[in-house]
């Protein structure tokens, strides 16, 4: 039985029919040229009227999107009247913000550098690894076969960020992917391999080479709770569901240590730290130009917020990713992701006709463009009984190139979670429709992870610069052990020099003033922490008595 | 593109015994937002991989308790639901390096893993259809690949652990044989480290820094002639 409703059942027998005659064709890759124009036209980052020059702080000038400026251009949710910071809770060496891999990497080496384990703090706004980290699908990019290098890889990771990379950034990402590769199977992390025993290698958008390892279609969730089994058995002191809320300085401009949030208390408490690491993630969850997204629950923005108050300098904020392939129906899982390792393996993006529109492996953001145009430009998208466009993507063409069998080994999440919903993969295409993924800016690092304010380090998707203006499939996983490993590494060096002086809070009076002199008048706080997705009748009576 | 909920076609669910008329095309979590509730535990990725949402539930006229991640389970008319948002296990600390991949290791850390009666009550209860009994039991024979491989889609999401009369906590042992089998059975790819040791010795050095003294143009004349080998 179909999982489509009739509306769609005519376009699916032309995708049936077309089928035997598109194996093994596609349209070749777009020339520099066409990719420009169609970047131009129909990527959401080129449309002008979604973004705004930056009011305030340290990148003021700097072209964001609008809901990232509401998140900058905002008052901040303590006032430093309102806290005590002479009553410390907890005093470390290194306070690590975010337990995705890039900070559960930054614990691991600080312990290995000659912190004390229990002079290490761990805090997370969620369980430990409710994380983008654990969502990834796809894989993880590591020039390790015998004919790639990181020279090519680089090259790769180059071209696909627009020339916009920090070359030393892109350079460390791509020296270190064979070590990181190492360090995993070291822990205990499985990685799919071929009869032979070598790494089985996917292309991704982009890529020159194979170069893409995976764990089925599990990839992050394998590598974070590896890092997780080992975090806990280090027995490296942690808090769940507490967020950093703001930084704490001291009287000699240092970050020492932050304010935390108990969200189950609604309570605050201190924490002065030596160096502070921040691996807060993306801004998924702010939902840039109103898309759906893949991102998990508590990328809400906040390190960046909590950095730029500080004033920490921020990059490539601009340029947002947005990921060719979201689930465009059944409508409960609109705007999740459908990996590209999916399109890797033989899947056809087709429009209604049931016809080849693009090159299945174009960079994300060609790609996702090509999608948006066949919808909307071209009007050849597919219509769900909600009204959404979408495309389809053939994946049953996976079993057919691959042999039968193939979507059940590799990619037993996809399967999993569309057949909950009535559709086998095996045999119906997917519908999909670009959706919000991936910061490429962020906080601006150097080589060894330390932003522009002395204490505080970062790595991850909250920080900047290693990917330029696009990021290739599988270099985010690869970067947060790269430079979550090189985090801890500098931040243990950094912590045995330190001493802090007097803790403050005027940071944040400085910034309410910068809002006031710039006559930025709004009701909007930030960080915001979570999403709000109650209900309007709800919001509208909402009222806090207890 | 966010859309509008769907409100044509209205179903009754009772969350912790208050009942609510929600669309009834939306997940669990959806559902229980639209009506008005903030998540701040139980919601984690919110696409069924962090296990943070796992909820048991009741339908009407049935006596069955049914386990399901709440973001990835649509809601029932008159389904009586409550969330499970953590559940209570020890997991042990151990150094891998330390360890053998044999059932002593599971032995050691996890003694009542004998405890198990083979009584299926795991297997029924994972919302991600895991054969869970046959994990424990291999893990149990020493049979770490066949644990490791049954137990690969888990996310820890402890609907097994708390239905489970011997009160073993299968997600635990699942892990360690994952982390036994990739490190003691497969072992590493030989490759990986020849890399690593070409990288090490500066075999591409040179390489990277001629790239990083092109200009622009001459970067991208390089990209967009490049060699491709899919
Ligand atoms: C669905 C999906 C699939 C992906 N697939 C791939 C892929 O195949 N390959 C690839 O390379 N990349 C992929 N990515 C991207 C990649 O997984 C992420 O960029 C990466 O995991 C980010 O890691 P991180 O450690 O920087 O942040 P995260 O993993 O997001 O971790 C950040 C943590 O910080 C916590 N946090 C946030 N704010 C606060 C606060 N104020 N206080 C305390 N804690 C806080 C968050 O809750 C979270 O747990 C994917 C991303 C998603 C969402
Ligand atoms: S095996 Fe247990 S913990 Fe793992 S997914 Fe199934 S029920 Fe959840
Ligand atoms: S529920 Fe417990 S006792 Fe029953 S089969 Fe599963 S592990 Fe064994
Ligand atoms: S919220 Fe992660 S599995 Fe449901």
């Amino acid at each position: 039985m179909s999982g489509y409703p009739e509306s769609m059942q005519e376009s699916l027998r032309l995708v049936e029919k077309t089928r035997p005659n598109r194996v093994g064709k596609a349209l070749p890759e777009m020339t520099a040229d066409e990719k420009e124009k169609i970047l131009q036209d129909w990527h959401p980052d080129f449309k002008s009227d979604q973004k705004r020059a930056l009011k305030i702080g340290p990148s003021k000038g700097m072209l964001v999107p609008h809901e990232v400026a509401d998140n900058l251009e905002a008052h901040t949710i303590i006032k430093p009247g309102d806290i005590d910071l002479s009553n410390i809770d907890y005093d470390v060496d290194v306070l690590i913000i975010g337990a995705g891999g890039a900070g559960l990497s930054a614990a691991f080496l600080a312990q290995e550098n000659g912190i004390p384990t229990e002079k290490i703090l761990m805090v997370q706004k969620l369980r430990l690894g409710d994380a983008n980290s654990k969502m990834s699908q796809g894989g993880i990019q590591a020039a390790v076969a015998p004919d790639d290098n990181p020279a090519i890889h680089y090259l790769d990771v180059i071209g696909g960020g627009h020339y916009e990379n920090k070359p030393e950034l892109a350079e460390l990402l791509v020296r270190e992917g064979p070590n990181v590769i190492r360090w995993h199977e070291e822990l205990g992390v499985m990685y799919d391999k071929l009869e032979d025993g070598t790494m089985q290698l996917a292309p991704g958008g982009g890529t020159s080479r194979k170069r893409m390892l995976s764990c089925k279609d599990y990839t992050g969730l394998e590598i974070t709770r590896v890092l997780i089994d080992e975090f806990l058995s280090r027995e490296i002191p942690f808090v769940e569901l507490t967020s950093a809320v703001e930084f704490i300085m001291d009287d000699k401009g240092q970050v020492a240590g932050a304010v935390l949030y108990d969200m189950d208390h609604d309570e605050y408490l201190i924490c002065r730290a030596k160096v502070t690491v921040l691996a807060t993630g993306g801004f998924g969850r702010l939902h840039i130009q109103g898309f759906e997204t893949t991102n998990h629950y508590g990328s809400t923005n906040d390190g960046v917020v909590m950095a730029y108050h500080a004033g920490a300098n921020l990059r490539d904020l601009d340029s947002t990713q947005f990921h060719p392939t979201g689930a465009a129906f059944p409508e409960q899982i609109v705007g999740q992701l459908c990996t590209e390792k999916l399109r890797a393996r033989g899947a056809q993006p087709l429009n209604i006709d049931g016809e080849l529109f693009v090159y299945p492996l174009e960079t994300r953001d060609v790609e996702a463009s090509a999608l948006i145009r066949e919808c909307y430009g071209r009007e050849k998208g597919i219509v769900t009984p909600t009204g959404m466009r979408g495309i389809w993507l053939d994946t049953p063409l996976i079993e057919v190139i691959n042999g039968e069998g193939t979507i059940e080994r590799e990619f037993a999440s996809m399967l999993r979670n569309f057949n909950k919903f009535g559709i086998d993969i095996r045999k119906e295409p997917m519908l999909v429709f670009p959706t919000l993924h991936y910061q490429n800016g962020g906080v601006e690092i150097n080589a060894r992870c330390e932003t522009n304010i002395p204490g505080l380090f970062a790595a991850g998707e909250v920080t900047g610069g290693v990917h330029g203006k696009n990021r290739l499939m599988g270099n985010s996983q690869l970067e947060l052990y790269v430079f979550g490993r090189r985090a801890g590494v500098f931040a243990a060096e950094h912590a045995k020099n330190v001493e802090l002086g007097e803790l403050t809070l005027s940071h944040l009076d400085q910034y309410e003033k910068w809002l006031d002199e710039t006559g930025i008048e709004t009701d909007r706080k930030a960080p915001i922490l979570l999403p709000e997705y109650r209900g309007k009748k709800t919001l509208k009576h909402q009222i806090k008595l207890l | 593109m966010i859309m509008e909920n769907n409100e044509s076609n209205m179903v009754t669910i009772h969350v912790m015994g208050k009942s609510h008329e929600v669309p009834g095309d939306l997940t669990i979590m959806k559902a229980m937002e639209y009506a008005g509730h903030q998540f701040r535990r139980g919601s984690g990725c919110r696409g069924g991989y962090c296990g943070a949402c796992a909820t048991i539930y009741r339908t009407k006229g049935s006596y069955k308790l049914l386990g399901a991640l709440a973001c990835q389970k649509m809601v029932e008319d008159d389904m009586y639901i409550a969330q499970i948002p953590f559940s209570p296990a020890e997991k042990k600390s151990y150094d891998i390096n330390d360890l053998r991949a044999d059932a002593n290791a599971f032995m050691v850390h996890y003694p009542e893993i004998s405890r198990c009666l083979s009584c299926n009550t795991c297997t029924k209860a994972c919302p991600q259809d895991i054969m869970v009994m046959d994990y424990v039991q291999a893990a149990l024979r020493g049979d770490v690949s066949e644990a490791a491989k049954l137990s690969f889609d888990c996310i820890s999401c402890g609907l097994c652990a708390i239905r489970c009369p011997a009160e073993i906590v299968p997600y635990n042992i699942a892990q360690l044989a994952r982390r036994l089998y990739s490190k003691y059975v497969d072992g590493p790819a030989e490759h990986v480290l020849e890399k690593l040791k070409e990288v090490e010795e500066g075999k591409f050095d040179a390489e990277i820094a001629e790239l990083q003294s092109l200009d622009r143009e001459a970067l991208k004349e390089r990209y967009e002639t490049r060699e491709k080998r899919l």
